[in-house]
């Protein structure tokens, strides 16, 4: 078992639920343990860096220092929690004065930081340090046929943290064919869904889930897997905004990449809070699952 | 300080000066087309002095920081960044931001993860709505029955006992700074 | 004699005073054993600076001399030759960098005033034990080594031929013409490329002087100014030269092909092939990874037809040896990868090509007879240029290719020569036309409607989002002048590739013990005032091999590399450095480490007395023997322990 300290971020309690479920779900079968951090508060995200840049890294760094407590590398599963950790603790190593304010801050909660959590995407840790042929050796059902968009987003890619190519990132493609789904071409993989402007600004971010789906469904996916919870409430919850504005039909499931993985393991659907997606994925799964166990119950 | 000084020293500014202007930034950005400036531009302004005109601007509130501006720089200017850190300063000097709404569910987003540790985000869209047009939730509405009776969006916060202590030490921060 | 210094420090405008306390540190130096003056000066290296040296040498009966200023490699020669003009042996002379290694990189000028004083202290500790050594002079082989047989080692060779001396010009591929040869029209006069340069390269075919060295590559380099040894490598033909007389029988009958380098893939040539046509010389090779031959052991036509019985399919690599007083770099560029750059396409989208590739294209001899076409084979109906791909960028190349901006305008005017109702868009961030005639050219091609948009494209894309944009390639960018962010469907974009250092660049620099500029460039000695030298005497550089140029440059600087070995050879020696090893012959134990050290063969083992020899007029004081000997026996003049341990403890005041 390796042992992680765990992030969850705000919205796999509510948004994103089915992430949070689906990573307890497959992480025990994967060989990872999850430690997650007692009393974490939310990282602040790029909102709370609009309207304090400073301030901001104090509050996302609490959580650092609750992990740096536990001497383990702090994985999290969402690309903007990801970068905003991220952000903080490199600041924090450039800027000395920052980093004194910043513990003088912290002390009055006994926490203290210096600057040693390396902070990382559940992605990675997945295909770099789970693997993909551990991944496909624990396979039940293989997907068999199901094509299926790899939607990364783009805070998991950029900026360029280095763990994947930021304009053309293979991980989660990989991840998706370890499950013996076919991860078709998607050019537009790592562009953006329109984050949360979705709510003050929709009609233009609309126009981009518009474009996501459409260059999905040209090139033949099935469905859209997404590590990310932003991207994944966008392109799930507002499919039929999307619809309604642009007159169009798209009925296209957006699953987390943890809830793929489950289904191939062999993991219920509730458990893996499927009930929980908006677009159903029920019917594309049905028709795949129903083969995969046909063909392993033959062989 | 002039303004260029006051933003190259920020998180986010240090290259303005070395941009030269070739559009890359506002080429890939997916809002552009919605921006009264857009990056390269605003950079243009920045350099000119014009510290009202960019700080009351709406243009870095439409920025999604999808970062395609940061990667494609050919002088690693840093184009999101910057957006984040001109925002930071317009919400510092207290400018009145027109044109978006934005800055009000930022607001809204903050002061609910002050208030429980984490962000509940049915308050938070609720007080975004009540703040700004509560006619617009109307329409969202769908969306948002849909996300409650999945299970994504809880009635009551989830208050972490972790707020006490991330509001004490926000406090002493605001303090520590206040004295430098 | 008991030890008179003069110390002089050197301001070096604001240079080294801008940071240094020179007064400070003259005070300083004032006070250290053995000075007898000490002075600061404007400038050190100017003619009153140097009188200021002579003087004291007269009044005050100097007999040691310290510099504190720029680098020795800079003008440890001036003040040397001052030295001896007013009497004292040129050995007697120390120079301590104050500014490069000092004042230029700090800003701190507390911390560089005592830098300063450490490394004027350790230079006057040092001189005091220096002793006087007689200058010596080698002669200068008059024979030329050439390196790369582009237009600028064409040129070079030429030049040095002319003048009646021997020149040796190797190329690694099997003709001379480099990339020059591959251009269709040279801007701004649009003379034909081949035009004016297979006349060159007829001549160094048959110039007397001249002994060209195909498909070759230098392997080693020993020796030193005047006297270098080469070994070159030259790579198996299979076809016999002094038989073969090129009618190209070979290449018609040869039933197998491959992508035609030339032609950069646009192209297939056969497997035995010359370059191109009017290759120099007119003999092809066979390219074994191609041949079936070579492969599968069975074809042989080549053999069979050819009449001359030059076909050799058991020719191995030989291996030359030249001497040579002097060698000219001209290995020129390659074109930069516009792979690496994801949203332009290039490799994934048809119709994304590079420069080169155009050049190929509109060329009457290339491979499509200078029709300009798509894969489908139509005309495109409008065309894109963008500028700076992979130059101006921190990611790939800071620096400008310089040539790019012309080269791109070249290709609008020969579109609308070649197709006039095509539509053509040139992108670029600054139009830097700065040549001769180069300005008017700009004008010409906005005169030819050619638009001109100001703004670096962000993507290039083949994703419609509208009827027109459909099977088109779009352009996204920001046309910056209009302020708009602005999609444009075009038939086919061509990139303005960067020019970058060749691959091998590094392993030729450090063949040549030459260094190399942050961009990878071979590095001039100094970049206004020896821009062809190099730091290793008597090796110069030509052309795109130590920075973009466009051709009238390049011909320049050929023809200056020329000037400089010409010179060179007329003086017929040169005075070299008087340091040599000394070998005492009573600690010797006749081990010969040193011996099998020494790249100069300065050091002989002499068997009656057991013990190690240095012929000094051989050895270049280089100081490997005296690192290597186990027994301490070597010692280096004007590199003793005495001055070095002196030096150390000057540092350490």
């Amino acid at each position: 078992m390796k042992r992680y300290a765990y992030y969850p971020g705000c919205s796999t309690e509510s948004t994103a639920i089915g992430l949070g479920l689906s990573i307890k779900a497959v992480a025990g079968p994967l060989g990872i343990e999850l430690e997650e951090l007692e009393d974490w508060t939310c990282c602040g995200s790029v909102q709370y860096g609009s309207l304090d840049e400073l301030e901001a890294i104090l509050v996302a760094t609490r959580n650092l220092a609750l992990a740096e407590k536990k001497g383990l590398d702090l994985v999290t599963p969402c690309s903007s929690c990801f970068i905003t950790l991220t952000s903080a603790g490199l600041q924090l190593r450039k800027n000395h004065l920052l980093m004194s304010q910043v513990n003088e801050a912290l002390a009055v909660a006994n926490l203290e930081y210096h600057g040693n959590v390396p902070v990382r995407h559940l992605t990675e840790v997945l295909a770099s340090d789970v693997t993909t042929e551990v991944i496909a050796s624990n396979v039940k059902y293989r997907l068999n046929g199901l094509k299926v968009a790899p939607y990364y987003g783009c805070q998991l890619v950029r900026p360029d943290y280095g763990f994947d190519d930021p304009d053309f990132p293979r991980s989660l493609d990989r991840l998706v064919e370890s499950l013996g789904a076919e991860a078709i071409p998607f050019p537009l993989k790592s562009r953006c869904c329109g984050g949360t402007l979705v709510i003050p600004e929709e009609d233009m971010a609309l126009g981009l889930i518009r474009k996501l789906l459409d260059n999905a469904l040209e090139n033949g996916a099935q469905c859209i897997t997404t590590p990310c919870p932003l991207c994944q409430i966008n392109l799930d919850a507002y499919q039929s905004r999307v619809n309604n504005k642009f007159k169009t039909h798209y009925n296209l499931p957006v699953l987390f990449i943890t809830q793929l993985i489950g289904l191939a393991l062999g993991i219920d659907a509730v458990s893996l809070g499927l009930n929980t997606n908006i677009v159903s994925p029920g019917r594309v799964l049905d028709d795949i699952l129903g083969a995969g166990q046909e063909a392993s119950h033959g062989a | 300080m002039s303004f260029v000084e006051e933003v190259a020293a920020t998180h986010g500014g240090e290259n303005i000066c070395a941009c030269i202007q070739c559009g890359i930034c506002t080429g890939s950005c997916p809002t552009a087309g919605e921006m009264e400036y857009p990056p390269r531009k605003i950079i243009a302004l920045i350099r000119a002095g014009m510290r009202g005109e960019v700080l009351s601007s709406s243009s870095m509130w439409h920025c999604l920081s999808c970062y395609m501006c940061t990667l494609r720089c050919p002088r690693d200017v840093r184009p999101a960044e910057l957006a984040h850190a001109l925002k930071s300063l317009a919400s510092r000097y207290n400018y009145r931001i027109k044109g978006t709404r934005a800055p009000a569910i930022y607001h809204s987003f903050v002061s609910s993860m002050i208030n429980n540790g984490r962000v509940h985000e049915l308050g938070m869209i609720l007080r975004y709505y009540l703040t700004t047009n509560p006619l617009v939730a109307l329409k969202i509405f769908p969306v948002g029955l849909k996300l409650l009776l999945r299970r994504r969006m809880p009635l009551r916060p989830h208050k972490t006992s972790g707020r006490r202590s991330l509001a004490r030490m926000v406090k002493k921060f605001r303090e520590i700074r206040g004295s430098h | 004699m008991e030890p008179r210094i003069g110390v002089y420090v050197c301001h070096c405008g604001s240079n080294i005073a801008g940071t240094v306390d020179v007064e400070e540190v003259v005070r300083f130096a004032q006070n250290l054993d053995g000075v007898v003056i000490a002075r600061g000066y404007k400038f050190m290296c100017s003619s009153p600076g140097q009188g200021l040296i002579q003087n004291d040498i007269k009044e005050l009966g100097l007999n040691r001399v310290v510099v504190a200023a720029c680098s020795p490699t800079m003008h440890e020669p001036t003040f040397r030759r001052a030295c001896q003009e007013a009497g004292v042996n040129p050995y007697l002379f120390e120079m301590a960098n104050i500014r490069e290694h000092c004042s230029w990189v700090t800003e701190d000028g507390k911390r560089a005033t005592e830098k300063a004083k450490a490394l004027i202290s350790a230079a006057v500790r040092r001189v005091y034990y220096h002793q006087p050594l007689e200058t010596r002079k080698v002669t200068i082989n008059p024979n030329t080594l050439v390196v790369g047989g582009g237009i600028a080692g064409i040129q070079a060779a030429l030049k040095i031929a002319d003048s009646g001396h021997r020149v040796y010009l190797v190329e690694k591929s099997p003709s001379i013409g480099g990339h020059m040869a591959q251009l269709d029209k040279t801007f701004p006069t649009l003379d034909c490329s081949a035009c004016i340069l297979t006349p060159k390269m007829t001549l160094v075919d048959s110039h007397p002087c001249i002994e060209l060295i195909t498909y070759s590559e230098v392997e080693e380099v020993s020796g030193y100014i005047g006297n270098f040894k080469v070994k070159i490598r030259k790579k198996a033909r299979y076809v016999d030269e002094a038989l073969c007389n090129g009618c190209g029988l070979c290449q018609i009958k040869c039933p197998w092909r491959a992508d035609s380098e030339f032609d950069v893939g646009l192209g297939k040539r056969k497997a035995i092939y010359t370059l191109f046509p009017q290759a120099v010389p007119n003999v092809p090779v066979i390219d074994s990874e191609h041949c079936v031959y070579f492969l599968k052991g069975t074809c042989r036509v080549c053999e069979k037809v050819c009449e001359l019985k030059a076909i050799d399919f058991e020719q191995q690599d030989e291996t030359i040896e030249l001497e040579v007083g002097s060698i000219i770099l001209a290995t020129g560029f390659s074109l930069f990868d516009p792979a690496s750059i994801y949203q332009y396409g290039y490799g994934r989208l048809e119709n994304v090509i590079t420069s080169l590739e155009f050049e190929r294209m509109v060329d009457s001899s290339g491979p499509t007879g200078g029709s300009i076409i798509l894969k489908d084979g139509l005309h495109p109906k409008s065309i894109g240029i963008i500028h700076c791909v992979g130059s101006r960028d921190k990611k790939y190349h800071e620096y400008c290719s310089r040539v790019c901006c012309m080269a791109s305008m070249k290709f609008a005017h020969l579109v609308k020569e070649h197709l006039p109702e095509v539509e053509v868009y040139e992108f670029y961030t600054d139009i830097r036309s700065f040549g001769k005639g180069y300005e008017e050219f700009y004008n010409r091609v906005l005169d030819e409607v050619t638009i001109f948009i100001r703004g670096l494209p962000a993507e290039i894309t083949d994703i419609a989002e509208t009827p027109e944009e459909k099977d088109k390639l779009i352009v996204q960018f920001e046309d910056t002048l209009a302020g708009l962010q602005r999609r444009l469907p075009l038939d086919m974009v061509i990139l303005s590739c960067a020019l970058e250092p060749q691959p091998d660049a590094e392993a030729i620099a450090r063949l040549l013990n030459i260094s190399q500029s942050g961009d990878g460039f071979f590095m001039e000695k100094h970049p206004k005032l020896d821009p062809v030298a190099t730091m290793t005497d008597g090796v110069f550089i030509a052309g795109c091999c130590q920075g973009p140029k466009d051709i009238p440059d390049t011909v320049a600087q050929a023809g200056a590399a020329a000037a400089e070995v010409l010179a060179m050879i007329s003086k017929g020696s040169v005075e070299i450095e008087s340091a040599t090893a000394i070998i005492s012959e009573k600690i010797c134990t006749g081990c010969q480490y040193c011996k099998l050290v020494c790249p100069y063969g300065a050091i002989s083992f002499e068997e009656e007395n057991e013990v190690c020899r240095v012929n000094e007029v051989l050895c270049k004081g280089c100081g490997l023997c005296v690192a290597v000997c186990p027994s301490d026996a070597i010692s280096l003049s004007h590199f003793t322990n005495e001055q070095i341990v002196a030096q150390m403890e000057g540092m350490l005041i």
